[in-house]
């Protein structure tokens, strides 16, 4: 137990800090990769307390997929000389609203957590504990047959978004040059080409 | 040293979550480090998601992680995309900046 526990804080200590990172380094790109350590110490924490599959999960999808498109975002848009500037700004009347605001909510959530009470026979109902079938198992079981319309309904999602994100950023380009797939493809001999007969010694003028 | 339960996974959720609520409320640099604040919400939720599913085993609570995993996906290529065509429009995605509909 004892290295169980040095582990848990050994990541949630790099979660913390990571995440105070990416809301206050200078620059975005720094940002982006305290982002992925983040999300690396966190799936370590996941494999840790025993949900592997979704720990994985996290590792493919966000380190995978989601940091790498902010990481081309942030690449691809010239914010290189936007650089951090919290109290020097325009307006700064929001900065102490919105840190009593969240400082209220991080003593909520606090006081909740240490005045939450135990059912005593908490870990006894419990299916997970007492089946010893593994974890992407045990998902696998209930992810297909009991709640397939969840399933269902994240790739509906997954599709919407995928459209929409197409959509948005398509543009019409002025000046360029492209195939024609219809011309080509409509294209027939009797308009192409033209036989002649060529007579001895004369030739042919082509481009008359 | 005390055993890890579930207070200590709730406490770090709770922690990244106001983390991610103050980079939101402070941030004017750009919007893509607001929408890094909303992954880490996310993120957040997700924690405090599957340690309740472990401790108290049941395993809708993992399934459930899965869905968010999928939105905070859609929405972080959503975001993205916006973010793209505003900055081909304006030039800038400075938050200060962005005041369209302000009257």
């Amino acid at each position: 137990m004892l290295a169980h526990s040095i582990f848990f804080y050994f990541f949630s200590v790099i979660a913390i800090f990571s995440s105070l990172m990416v809301i206050t380094s200078r620059s975005t790109v720094n940002s982006v990769f305290f982002l992925i350590l983040d999300f690396i110490s966190v799936g370590c924490l996941f494999i840790m307390v025993g949900a592997e599959f979704l720990g994985m999960i996290i590792l493919i999808v966000y380190v995978g997929a989601v940091a790498v498109l902010f990481l081309f975002v942030v690449m691809m848009l010239n914010v290189a000389e936007q650089k951090q500037s919290w109290f020097i700004g325009r307006q700064t009347s929001h900065i102490p609203s919105g840190l009593i605001v969240s400082i209220l909510i991080l003593l909520e959530l606090l006081v909740v957590v240490g005045g939450w009470k135990y059912k005593d026979n908490l870990m006894s109902s419990s299916t997970l504990s007492l089946s010893n079938i593994p974890n992407t198992h045990q998902l696998g079981l209930v992810m297909y047959t009991e709640h397939i319309l969840y399933f269902q309904l994240a790739g509906m999602i997954l599709l919407l978004s995928m459209i929409g994100a197409i959509l948005l950023t398509f543009r019409q380009r002025t000046g360029v040059k492209k195939q024609s797939y219809i011309k080509q493809i409509s294209r027939e001999p009797s308009s192409a080409v033209e036989i002649k007969e060529v007579e001895f010694n004369k030739g042919v003028k082509i481009d008359e | 040293m005390n055993e890890i339960g579930l207070g200590h996974y709730l406490s770090l959720g709770a922690i990244i979550f106001f983390l991610g609520i103050i980079g939101i409320f402070l941030n004017r640099k750009n919007v893509i480090v607001i929408l890094m604040s909303v992954e880490l919400i996310l993120l957040a939720v997700n924690i405090n998601l599957i340690s309740f599913s472990i401790f108290s085993g049941d395993i809708l609570g993992q399934i459930f992680t899965m869905l968010i995993l999928t939105v905070a996906a859609a929405e972080a290529a959503i975001g993205l995309a916006i973010i793209v065509i505003y900055y081909r429009n304006k030039g800038s995605i400075r938050v200060e900046d962005i005041h369209g509909m302000k009257g």
